[in-house]
């Protein structure tokens, strides 16, 4: 079985799945049954000054639920702890003392102020914790007051506060970014010069569920009022490894450790993470829909995968998708595939012909020969791949790359040199091939 | 003379009245939100889909399932209804088996095809239940239209037609409206007495009258109709009963197995129904399946069903024939009764085996054996009472009709099980009075 020994930013740890800084790593009580259940490692909910902040005592979470009710994405408007300082040190001081073999790392929040910093950073490093994660992407409540997202958002505060940090701190600092910015590649920039160790990505989303459709409020509120939240849950994952992939891929952020986040819920969210360039995954929403038994899964199936494919453990998986991302503008415009059907697998829902058919390329039939028959005319299929996105069976319809002889719908015959946009006819900034 | 091992056993009252309540409770419960939102997710959406093209009404089944996934009931209902004025009954007694879902692609996709009717009950439910206005009257035409009949042809029939702006009258021989829904279809199928409700919300649009206990024939004549109205709908079901044409089938104790569902479906208390002991039905319908089940759940020890051909060649649907089974009727095929008689109140069958000869006709074999039962039910089929039909073409027994259900003679329609090609089925009976009413509605205004 592959080892899937964790070590990130030297901190050890038995896996790479970490639970995320939240509820379920709020208080030692939690953080006890994580590790009894088999998480690597915890990021402690995130600790801020005393005194501490106050929750609303209404609805703190709302859901995007499929029919089934299966919590597709989530909102949340909690803010950072609300317990006293010294009531958390003095747990994770006994969590890390009791599970010695687990990474524990303090998220932090505090406010714009160097002697703030350089106050409460030694204490909570006192307490034997392996590592700092700074809280930069709280979108709501914090926010509002200065700290969370507001600094995320600016890449000056960013570097300011991760260099505070690293001023007053003798282990690893990870700086955690807000996806609430147009373009991460800045804010990870920023921490990488104010010095850190490693950026964490993503922290939640602007979002607001809905509205109630009976009093025409937003859904849900507080007394008749509610506010934005952060949004996480399945849902986020892709924007989330969008952000993880340009941080790998930028030249100058490439090689700064990151630890993934957003989405997590089963063993292959974590290899799309992983491959894309994170070191280690942290989880939160999926353990709030499910309960800590998830792990299970996510270890043991990352392990059979890592076996499938060879490798003896997860520092061979990093990374591995990183070259395959590239600018649209790389894209070899010169490949021409077409969508096939499995004539055998088709179960004749028709979806691919409806959908193509109104919104696409008219590049499926519904009849052939007098009988109901789903085939792909090539002369209009511009392999666009909607069918294949909503054919219900799946692997029925496939891609299918042409390597040689004509494209039907262009005439053109397939060639294997590879041409992109920067040096197209039709950009009026080509390049000289 | 040896005493026969059994005397006539008939008596009413074999279980007590929890079981009989509990034998004739919903056959298929209806489905909770919950279970609906599953069931309803696991419809594609299907182009063209094949289960509306397997339901003889038509209706729109991606379209409605996608309404009960976005909570609109009232708009799926709506879909259902628009196609089908009797969805709220075809939900329960459609052999969807055969219809719908066995056309639905997930049944290839994973022998498991979407529950269409149990959704089609969960849309529809709501709209009798709080009696939903969904359907108004167009603009009054002025023009009026006789039914004849009082079932799901003649219902549909006329509903459309007040919908369309016609005032119709409706002629119908029984005392009750709904026909076989009221008189024939297993009790189990339609309880709390559903039947009458969804006659009572067909009937809300306005613009239709009810004249019960008047037969065409013997109160009403056709010329009489054709002269009143400017157009006669005929959907007078099949009034009948097929002859078991051997000796001794007049015999008391071989009963006509319509008459005794009619007066099971019309009992207030089924307890009170006689029911006998041992029960041989003959047949391979649907009619055959209902009284053998519905003798068992009341209390009959001993049910069998003979039939002269094999399973394949049943009327009763694979999932009728399932559900005879697990109910311990037994079905004997490839048998035939030859004879009947009677003594000391038992009855005495000769069954004979059948076989297809060379030339692929049945022919009754000299393997006879002799079976002794309390009562023989009938279930042979029915057949069309042709009284007052003067002028009316019949082919084998059945009314001829077009496309538009129009029959040969001016003026007058007709559809239901009483047409050639008609399908014992409420469903298509109720498709044959839609489109008889679009096609009437068309000559009113063209004429
Ligand atoms: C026992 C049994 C079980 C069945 N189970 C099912 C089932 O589970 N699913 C299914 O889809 N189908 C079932 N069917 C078939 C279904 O009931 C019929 O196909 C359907 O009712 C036909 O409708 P109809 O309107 O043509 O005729 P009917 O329902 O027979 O209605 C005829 C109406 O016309 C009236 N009438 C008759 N003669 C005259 C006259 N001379 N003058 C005035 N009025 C007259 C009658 O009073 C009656 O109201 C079953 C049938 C039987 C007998
Ligand atoms: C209820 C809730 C509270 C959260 N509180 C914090 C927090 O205090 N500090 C923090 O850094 N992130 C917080 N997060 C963000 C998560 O740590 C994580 O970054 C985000 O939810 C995305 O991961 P997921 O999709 O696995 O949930 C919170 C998330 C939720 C749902
Ligand atoms: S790939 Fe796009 S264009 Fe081609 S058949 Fe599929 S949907 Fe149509
Ligand atoms: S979507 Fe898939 S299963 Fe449906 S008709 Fe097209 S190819 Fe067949
Ligand atoms: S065939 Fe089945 S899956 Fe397709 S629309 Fe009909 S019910 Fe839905």
């Amino acid at each position: 079985m592959a080892d899937l020994k964790s070590e990130f930013l030297g901190i050890r740890s038995p896996n790479p799945f970490w639970l995320a800084s939240a509820p379920p790593t709020d208080k030692a009580y939690n953080v006890n049954r994580a590790f009894e259940a088999g998480w690597g490692g915890v990021v402690w909910k995130t600790l801020g000054e005393d005194p501490p902040i106050v929750n609303v005592n209404g609805p703190r979470y709302s859901a995007l639920h499929s029919n089934e009710r299966r919590v597709i994405g989530f909102n949340n408007i909690e803010l950072i702890t609300d317990r006293p300082l010294k009531t958390n040190l003095d747990e994770i001081r006994q969590i890390k003392r009791d599970w010695p073999d687990r990474a524990v790392v303090a998220s932090v929040m505090l406010p714009m102020n160097e002697a703030v910093w350089k106050k409460i950073v030694p204490m909570i490093e006192d307490t034997g914790a392996d590592a700092f994660e700074l809280n930069f992407g709280c979108p709501h409540g914090m926010s509002e007051r200065g700290m969370g997202a507001a600094v995320g958002q600016v890449p000056e505060y960013i570097q300011m506060a991760t260099e505070w940090c690293k001023q007053a701190a003798t282990v690893p600092v990870i700086v955690k970014l807000t996806p609430n910015v147009t373009n991460i590649v800045p804010p990870a920039k920023a921490a990488q010069a104010g010095g850190a160790d490693a950026v964490s990505l993503i922290n939640t989303i602007n979002s607001i569920m809905r509205v109630d459709y009976d009093t025409l409020t937003m859904f849900p509120t507080t007394d008749g009022m509610g506010t934005h939240g952060g949004y996480c849950g399945e849902a986020v994952k892709p924007i989330a490894l969008n952000m993880v992939a340009e941080i790998a891929r930028n030249k100058d952020t490439r090689g700064l450790p990151i630890s993934g986040i957003g989405g997590i819920t089963d063993w292959r969210d974590a290899v799309d993470f992983l491959a894309l360039g994170a070191s280690n995954v942290q989880v939160c929403t999926a353990a709030m829909v499910y309960g800590f038994k998830i792990i299970d899964d996510l270890t043991d199936g990352l392990s059979m995968f890592l076996d499938d494919k060879g490798m003896r453990s997860v520092a061979e998986l990093v990374g591995k998708a990183v070259p395959s991302v590239t600018d649209w503008q790389y894209l070899n415009l010169n490949h021409v595939s077409k969508a096939v059907i499995d004539q055998d697998l088709c179960i004749k829902c028709g979806r691919c012909h409806i959908v193509c058919e109104d919104t696409s390329h008219q590049a499926i039939t519904h009849t052939v020969n007098g009988q109901r028959r789903f085939e792909v005319i090539d002369d209009e299929c511009v392999g666009c791949n909607l069918c294949v996105s909503v054919c219900p069976v799946d692997n029925c319809i496939t891609m299918q790359p042409m390597t040689d002889g004509i494209d039907a719908r262009t005439g053109k015959a397939i060639s294997r040199t590879k041409a992109n946009w920067t040096t197209h006819p039709n950009n009026p900034m080509r390049k000289a091939d | 003379m040896a005493k026969p091992e059994f005397t006539a056993d008939i008596r009413a009252g074999r279980l007590d009245k929890a079981d009989i309540d509990n034998n004739f409770s919903d056959l298929h419960p209806p489905l909770s939100r919950a279970e609906a939102l599953i069931a309803a997710d696991r419809c594609y959406f299907c182009y063209d889909a094949p289960c509306t093209t397997a339901c003889p009404t038509g209706i729109d089944i991606p379209g409605f399932i996608q309404k009960i996934r976005s909570d609109n009931i009232r708009g799926s209902a709506q879909t259902i209804l628009r196609e089908n004025i009797m969805g709220g009954m075809c939900a329960r007694v459609c052999p969807t088996e055969i219809l719908c879902e066995d056309a639905c692609v997930r049944h290839t996709h994973e022998d498991k095809p979407v529950d269409i009717g149990l959704l089609q009950r969960y849309a529809t439910d709501p709209i009798f239940e709080n009696n939903t206005k969904l359907f108004e009257r167009a603009q009054r035409s002025g023009r009026r239209v006789a039914v004849v009949g009082a079932g799901p042809a003649g219902l549909s029939c006329a509903h459309r037609l007040a919908m369309l702006g016609h005032d119709v009258v409706i002629y119908n021989r029984n005392s009750k409206p709904g026909g076989l829904n009221e008189y024939g279809i297993a009790a189990y199928k339609t309880v709390d007495n559903f039947a009458q409700r969804e006659v009572d919300y067909i009937l809300s649009i306005g613009g239709i009258e009810v004249r019960n206990n008047v037969a065409l024939g013997a109160d009403v004549t056709l010329a009489e109709l054709r002269d009143q109205y400017d157009a006669v709908f005929l959907g007078i079901g099949l009034g009948a009963v097929n002859d078991l044409g051997i000796s001794g089938a007049d015999i008391v104790g071989v009963e006509n197995a319509i008459d005794y569902i009619a007066a099971l479906r019309q009992a207030a208390d089924k307890g009170t129904l006689p029911v006998a002991r041992r029960v041989l039905v003959v047949g391979g319908g649907m009619t055959a399946i209902d009284v053998a089940v519905q003798s068992k759940r009341l209390g009959a020890e001993q049910v069998l069903i003979a039939y002269r051909r094999g399973p394949k060649e049943m009327g009763a649907s694979e999932f009728e024939q399932q559900l005879a089974q697990t109910n311990n009727v037994s079905i004997l095929h490839w048998m035939t009764p030859v004879a009947v008689s009677k003594q000391d109140g038992t009855i005495s069958v000769a069954l004979a085996r059948t076989r297809l000869g060379s030339d692929g006709r049945l022919t009754i074999t000299d393997d006879v054996q002799t079976l002794q039962v309390d009562m023989v039910f009938k279930a042979i089929g029915q057949k069309l009472v042709d009284d007052g039909l003067q002028g009316v073409a019949l082919q084998g027994g059945r009314i001829v009709v077009d496309d538009n259900f129009a029959t040969a003679l001016g003026r007058v329609w007709a559809g239901g099980d009483c047409v050639v090609g008609g399908e014992d089925l409420t469903v298509s009976a109720v498709q044959h009075g839609k489109v008889a009413a679009i096609a009437i509605d068309r000559s009113l205004r063209s004429g």
